[in-house]
This record gives C-alpha cells, structure tokens and sequence, in this order.
C-alpha cells in the first residue's frame, strides 16, 4: 500500500501568503482569547483543592454543595465527570485556613452528609507553589527555545533556527489558545504535554531542513523555491505516516487514559494537528523569506558555483 | 553489504537478554507483608530481631512464606492479608514501642533475580495509593528565635560582668541593649564580641541612650538555617517512624522545604495530625509584675507591656508572659506520659540534656515562688500549656509539666514532645492524597493506553510497510522492553504521567521506522537495487534522526531541571525513552533486516509494500 503517489512537486511556497495569512489569523485569534478569556488554571497553579470522590450511587450534587456550603467555604464548584456517581469538587484558597485543614474539613463535611462516600484523590496546593510553577514553567519553555535554536543554529544556520522556533512558537500559542477558548483545565501535565509538543514538532522542521541541505547539494540547478518544494513534497509521506502513528498513540491516551490524562493528550492532539502543518508550511516560508540560500547553507566552498547557476538562471 | 559483524549481533542480543531478565520483577505479582524496623537509632535490625520476629510468628501459629532481612528491617511475607493483619497485631503487642511494625506489600520477584538487582519498577504515589506533602519551613521564625535566645544569653551575661544596661530586647532579626554611658556600652561589646563572635555588633547614640545593636551575619544566616532544616527533618523522620509506616520518605526540597510521602497511608488526618502539629515548645517566665487585673485587661485591649507578650492558658485565662525564652524545645531528650504521685493528675515526664539541665537549676533557683510558663507553638497560635508556680530548684533535668486534661492528651503531648521539637514552625503548602483504589485504577488506564495503542500501530505499519514494518513493530517492542528494564533498573519513580510518557516515546519512536523505510522505498523508486537501497536508506536516515532526537531531548531535559514532581516523572522516562528508541530504531531494526536479507544470494524485491514508480 501506498498512499503518496506525488509525480510532480508541490508548490507548497507558492501558497506561502496563503498558509501565512491563515496562520496569522490562527495566531491572532488564539492570542485574542488568550487575552480575553484567559487559561483556566488548575489547582497547580491557582492554589486551592480539588478533590475526586465518588459514591456507591448516582451522587446528589445539590447535596453535596450544601454540606459544603454549610460549612461556611465560598465559590466551591461540584460538577460530575465521567459517570454520574463520580465527583469533582473544587475550592479556592481560604486565607485564613491552611491547607491542609481546607481539604480536612471537605472530608469531614462530605462524611457527614453520606458516609458511603469514597474519596479518590485530594490535590490541595499553597499559593507560594503556584506562584513558583508560573516562573519555572517560563523557564522551562525559554530554555527548551534557546537549546533548540542554538542546536539548529550550529547544526544548519541560524535563519532555519529562527524559522524553526516561530513555527513551534506558533503552535504553543494556538494550544493554549484552544485550551482559553474551551476552557479547558490547565494543568501540570498539559504544560509538560506543551514542552513535550515543542521538541517533537521541531523534528518536523528539521526533517524538512535536512532535505532542503541534501536538495541543495543535489539539486545544483534549482532555485531556492524549488529545493524547498521539492524537500516539501519529498518527506511528506513520511510526515503523514509519523503523525498518524503518533496520533494513534495520543489517541488511545484519549480513550483509555481517564481525567488526569485527559488534557494532556488533548494537547498533544492539537500539538500534533497543528505541529504537521506550522514545522512545514510555516517554517519553509520563513525560512525562504530571511533569505536561506545554497551559499549559507553549504559553505564558501561551493560559493563560485552558486553565483555562475545564479548568473545562468535568469 | 547488508550484514553486521558477529560481535554487534552478539551484543544486541547480549542487551535484550538483560533487558528481559530486569523486565520479568513486574509480571510477578505483590503480596502482603509486614515490616518490622527499630524505632529508635540506638537500636539495629538484625539477625536477632529476624530470629524474634520469626519466633514471635511460630508461637502464634501465623503461616509465612517468606522472612528477609535487609537495611529498614526485617521483611515478612504471607499468604492472605489476613495473616498479615493477625501477624501485625500480634508483632506490635510482643515487641512494644521500641520497633515500629508496619504494614507493606512485597513483590514476590523470585530470589535470584533480586540477587542481581532486578526489582520491579518504583511506582510513585498515584500508582500505588498514599499521601504526598510539601512543608515549607519558616525561615524568619528560625531567625527571630535565634536572635530572641540571644536576648537571654546577653542578659545573663552582662549581669553575671555587673556591666550596667537598662534596656535589652529584640527589633526584628536585631538585638538592641541600651546603655547609659559609652564606656559601658565599649565594655560590653568588647565582651559579647568575645563571647558571641558569630553576631556582628554596630553602636549608636540616640538622645542620652548608648545603643548596642548586634545583627546575624549572612553567614551565619545561612547556618541557622540550614540547622533548623536539618532538624526539622529529623523531626519529622522520628514522628513519622511513630506513625508506623512503610518506606516512607522524608526529603529536603530546595532551601526552605520538605518533602514527606507516605505510601499507603489511608488515614490522612492522622498523618497530618502528626505532621501537621508542627509545634515548637518554649518555657519561659510568667511577668509576675504584671498580673493584677488592670494591667491583664489593658493587654487585651492591646496595650501589652514592654518585654512581655500576652497568651491565654487551657481554660482562657490571659497571662502575661516574657519575651525572652528560658529554653526551647531542642533541648529535650525525652518525654513520656505518666501520673503525679499526689494529685493523681496527667502530666508528662520530660528529660532536658546537660545544657538544658543546667539553664533549667539555674533558673529555678532564682525564681523559687515565681510561675514558669510553658508554651505550645504552633503555626499562627501560641498557647500556654501550662503554668506551674517553682516550688524549689529542679536539677538534674527531669521535669514533669502538670496540667495535662487526661491520659489522652498526655500521650499525645508526649509524643510530640518525644519525637522532638521543631527548630522553625513549617506549614503544609502542598497536599496530594491518592486512594488505593485509584492507584490501581491508574495503573491500569496507563498500561491500556499503551498496550492498545502500541497494538494499533503495529497493526498499521505492518499494512502499510509489510515485511519492514514488522521489523519496525519488532524494534518498537524491543524499545519498550528496554524502557521497561532501564526504569527497573534505575529504580526511578514511575508515576502516571510517567506511563504517559512510556507510551508517548512509543508513538514518537516509530518515526525513525518510518523515516528509514520511506527512504528505502525512496531509494528502489531511484532505481537502486534492494541491497543498495537498503544500505542508502539507514545511512541517509541515520543523519535526520540524531538530529530529531537531539531537539526532542533538549525539552526533555528542560523539563527534568525545572519540573518537579509528576512532571520529574515525566521527564525521566520522556528522556530515557528518546535514548532507548535511538538504539532500537536503527541498531535493532537493522540486525533484523540483515538477517532477514543480508545473507540471500540473490534478493530481486523488498517487501516493504507497494512502490509507486514515478
């Protein structure tokens, strides 16, 4: 079986304004609800407790918001997830209780309203936590960018790092945008799951790249537009087939995963979507327009030839 | 072309062969048991604790199947979680309060395998049930006490010098003493500086006062803290051992903080009892001066008297109390509870050591008829214990606190007394309980996802790549063996994010496959032979994968440096797994494509599906 059969390359860098202006709008739009509607945070970073529990029958959630609010904790959320008999209930930070006596007293409060109550998991996080994951959680994704570019930067040249690290940029942006636009929780793990997107999506430009310097090498003829198109249309099949097969992984991550893994496999999906696309039709155009060209790539040695095909292509 | 020499054969088989033996501890299975450890560190686990244990089981007719003794203790195993529970019963009643005996779960991983080193994987606290907590310890508290016992040290010397000062106390991290005149205030420093050189001493002129102010130096800052950590964690390693829990860990976490996990611990309000009870006890002198009426009801109208601070006993009642402490809880070596001979009262027993005796006499001597308060410290509330009148001179360090509501009560004083006294108040800034039931649940949602999804590849690939992507299905198997073996091996805590991560390396993996085999279908489209094709396929391939793999370990790494917990966890296996995939992927993967084709005479097609001739 084979589902590439491509005679011709595609002139991927052709549609360039087009896969540009749609990445731009994308773009635009994530940063907008980003803006506007902000991330949901979860308990990792906001502070506060989220517990699991679940009760033998269909839980009664009026019930259970009234045994909360009796005793006396404001702004708590309960909601099903899952089946009906399994909880999630969530409580911001109370200044003048502790932690530890926060989730205590939920405890105590659900008991006494049903016994029969089975807690599964308590998560309850100090603001001083939160506020440290913001700065390592920046850290963390600065180092991964700087790391990326400068291997890039040494290994090809630095117009591909550039290139490379807008396009992967760009996803993480519109990740985050779709989890502001949903709503979804923003956790640990989605933020391990967006670190994790950035190093695979890289491999897609650098697949790309490769065969853009061997294209140059090969291809001594062409034009710029035409190595890239050719490189483009070349490793495709192997770029559909990865994805597939890695999606096919985050999709069973989906389906047998439950709720912690939920959100990071969400991410990974839109990482990957988003990832085949941004590390080819993004990055090649960049790449194009800060000027890569066979001299930079392939050295000085090669620098005469280039100028004689530059001078004979008219 | 395509044929490896002997000695690469050899050693891949060498690797999966080990790969296998320190895979097979997590096929076995777990069962209950029960481990028996010293509670105290003057006693050692050893072969007559193992010969005690062993006897204790065998008068009580308890079936075992198994005891060992290792670095923590001495280890049963049994049948049933009944025995177990009978054994734990009957082991804590015989061997008293000396050994903490706990119950464990223990993989029957036979023992030849455990010679070598392979245990099964080390899951973290989502897998396998328990309660994680962060303590964060505060650092200003450590230093205001510091500084606040240096109040008392200065006080007694310069009385016992008869140097002339009329007003000692504490700003902040600062201790400021007033004098008259500036010889006395030269005399004095020049012997503090002597006596106390690790303080940094500065002098000024306000009005008609002389002021010495000593501060703590960085340096010594540092030191402080640092010791106040260190106690704080062999506090907790001691109250934690009363708890009676096995393999828990107690770590320091950066500068100020605590890591405490207790593996299936299902009473978290006990646990947090113990923890959570972070107090510090403090005995100091009640302000005689000032007990009348008026003044009490003017302090608790917020007009506290220079030098005192105001604290309400057991029953409510205010009292005046002095700043500076006569002695903190550190000098305590034991406590136990016990009854007053007279009043037939709870008290707790306490034992100060030499340094703590002797402050103790010295004080009571010179305040026969004057009360002693002692006080509880607990985050944000201070209460008075108790505050007994001195009837004589206590020497030689045993001390009883009266004052006890019942025997209950005695204990657990006693035992927050016994387990030691912090060095700074902590509080817990992070709290993660994970049921049993869910620990178990999660394991299984881990290795579904990947079992499934590693079988729907495997099923795709071999329709799309044919006899190549069996191969690929192989060395993707042989990934997760070695990932497996390597987690096993290292004994790094596997946590659910982490089997996330085993199956995200899998999905990642796969792409080396399938770059090398769409470069050899590239290479037979090119008109190459198949043996040629083979070749130029994992050559060229080989070039674009180190480099794929070096970006995706780059965030892998980041992750490892900044990440803590779930996403450490996560870390650890996405960077192992990028390491493991690079071995298999093209070393494996080629063997087997070498075996397959690189010993034919004469090999006319590959059967790596259908090629598309342009």
């Amino acid at each position: 079986m084979e589902l590439f059969r491509i005679k011709n390359d595609i002139p991927f860098m052709s549609y360039g304004r087009l896969t540009t202006a749609i990445s731009l709008i994308t773009f635009i739009l994530a940063v907008y609800f980003l803006a506007v509607k902000g991330l949901h945070y979860g308990v990792d970073f906001t502070g506060g407790t989220a517990m699991e529990v679940s009760y033998p029958q269909a839980a009664n959630i009026e019930g259970i918001r009234k045994a909360i609010a009796d005793t006396g904790l404001k702004d708590v959320t309960v909601q099903n997830f899952g089946t009906s008999q399994d909880v999630l209930i969530r409580l911001p930070l109370v200044k003048e209780m502790s932690i530890a006596k926060l989730s205590e007293t939920v405890t105590n409060a659900l008991k006494n309203a049903d016994a029969s109550v089975e807690v599964h998991r308590v998560e309850s996080v100090g603001s001083q936590v939160g506020d440290e994951l913001y700065a390592n959680g920046g850290l963390a994704l600065l180092l991964v960018c700087v790391g990326i570019m400068a291997y890039l930067a040494i290994r090809f040249e630095w117009r591909f790092a550039v290139a490379a690290i807008i396009a992967n940029m760009h996803d993480v942006v519109i990740i985050l945008g779709f989890f502001a636009f949903f709503q979804w929780e923003f956790n640990l793990t989605v933020l391990a799951a967006i670190l994790a997107v950035l190093g695979y999506s890289v491999n897609e430009s650098v697949v790309v790249f490769d065969r853009v310097r061997e294209n140059f090498r090969k291809m001594r003829k062409a034009t710029v537009v035409q190595v890239i198109d050719n490189a483009i249309t070349r490793t495709m099949s192997r770029t559909v087939i990865t994805h597939v097969m890695t999606q096919t992984m985050v999709g069973s991550m989906l389906l047998f995963g439950g709720e912690v893994l939920h959100n990071f496999a969400l991410a990974l999906t839109i990482g990957i979507l988003f990832g085949i696309y941004s590390s080819v039709l993004v990055a090649c155009p960049i790449a194009m327009w800060l000027g890569v060209s066979r001299a930079n790539l392939i050295g000085d040695v090669e620098k005469k030839n280039n100028e004689q095909e530059a001078e004979a292509t008219p | 072309m395509n044929r490896y020499p002997t000695w690469k054969y050899i050693l891949i088989a060498v690797v999966i062969l080990i790969g296998l033996l320190y895979t097979i501890p997590n096929f076995y299975g777990e069962s209950p048991a029960v481990q028996v450890s010293p509670a105290k560190a003057s006693l050692k686990a050893n072969a007559e604790l193992l010969s005690k244990v062993e006897s204790t089981l065998q008068l009580a007719d308890i079936q075992f199947n198994g005891i060992f003794l290792d670095a923590n203790g001495v280890k049963v195993r049994f049948n049933t979680p009944e025995e177990q529970l009978k054994a734990k019963d009957k082991l804590s009643a015989n061997l008293g309060k000396d050994y903490t005996v706990a119950l464990n779960l223990l993989s029957q991983t036979p023992s030849w395998l455990l010679a070598i080193g392979a245990k099964p994987m080390y899951l973290g606290l989502d897998l396998r049930g328990g309660v994680h907590f962060l303590l964060e310890v505060d650092m200003k508290a450590a230093l205001d006490k510091s500084a606040e016992s240096s109040v008392g040290d200065f006080r007694t010397t310069l009385r016992r010098e008869k140097i002339n000062y009329f007003g000692i106390s504490r700003e902040g991290q600062k201790v400021e003493v007033k004098f008259d005149s500036a010889a006395e205030l030269e005399k004095a420093q020049k012997l503090l500086s002597k006596d106390y050189p690790d303080l940094t001493y500065a002098d000024s002129v306000a009005g008609k006062e002389f002021v010495l102010t000593a501060s703590i130096g960085e340096v010594n800052k540092l030191k402080i803290q640092e010791f106040a950590l260190k106690q704080n964690l062999q506090t907790l390693h001691n109250r934690i051992n009363e708890l009676g829990v096995a393999e828990p860990i107690v770590q320091q976490q950066g500068f100020d903080r605590i890591v405490v996990q207790l593996p299936g611990v299902q009473d978290t309000a006990k646990a947090k009892e113990i923890l959570g009870r972070t107090a510090t006890l403090e005995i100091r002198m009640v302000d005689e001066d000032k007990k009348d009426m008026a003044t009490l009801k003017a302090a608790e109208e917020g007009k506290v008297p220079f030098g005192d601070e105001l604290y309400k006993d057991r029953d409510g009642n205010p009292i005046l109390v002095k700043k500076s402490v006569v002695l903190t809880g550190d000098r305590i070596t034991d406590a136990g509870p016990g009854v007053n001979q007279q009043t037939g009262g709870s008290v707790v027993n306490v034992t100060l050591d030499g340094r703590g005796a002797g402050i103790f006499k010295n004080v009571t001597r010179d305040n026969v008829g004057k009360r002693m308060a002692i006080l509880l410290i607990e985050k944000n509330s201070t209460e008075i214990i108790t505050a007994p009148v001195i009837n004589e001179e206590i020497g030689g360090g045993q001390v009883q606190i009266s004052g006890m509501g019942n025997a209950q009560e005695a204990t657990d004083v006693a035992l927050l007394l016994r387990a030691g006294a912090l060095a700074a108040p902590m509080e817990i800034i992070e709290e993660r309980t994970v049921g049993p039931s869910m620990g178990v649940e999660n394991i299984k949602r881990g290795v579904h996802s990947t079992l499934w999804g590693f079988a729907a590849i495997a099923i795709m690939m071999m329709i799309y790549y044919m006899v190549f992507g069996g191969v690929s299905v192989l060395a993707l198997g042989v990934n997760l063996l070695l990932l497996v073996a390597l987690l096993s091996m290292l004994q790094a805590t596997l946590t659910l994010p982490g089997l996330a991560a085993i199956a995200l390396a899998l999905g990642m993996a796969i792409d080396a496959n399938v770059l090398i085999n769409e470069r050899i279908r590239e290479e037979l489209r090119n008109g190459n032979t198949p043996q040629a094709s083979i070749h130029a396929g994992y050559d060229r391939a080989f070039d674009t994968i180190i480099d794929s793999n070096v970006t995706t370990l780059i965030a892998g790494l980041a992750l490892f440096m900044f990440g803590t917990g779930p996403i450490k966890g996560f870390a650890v296996v996405h960077v192992l797994g990028i390491l493991t995939s690079m071995f298999s992927a093209v070393l494996v993967s080629r063997a087997i494509v070498n075996l397959i084709y690189g010993y034919r005479r004469k090999v006319t097609q590959l059967s790596i599906g259908q090629i598309f001739k342009a």
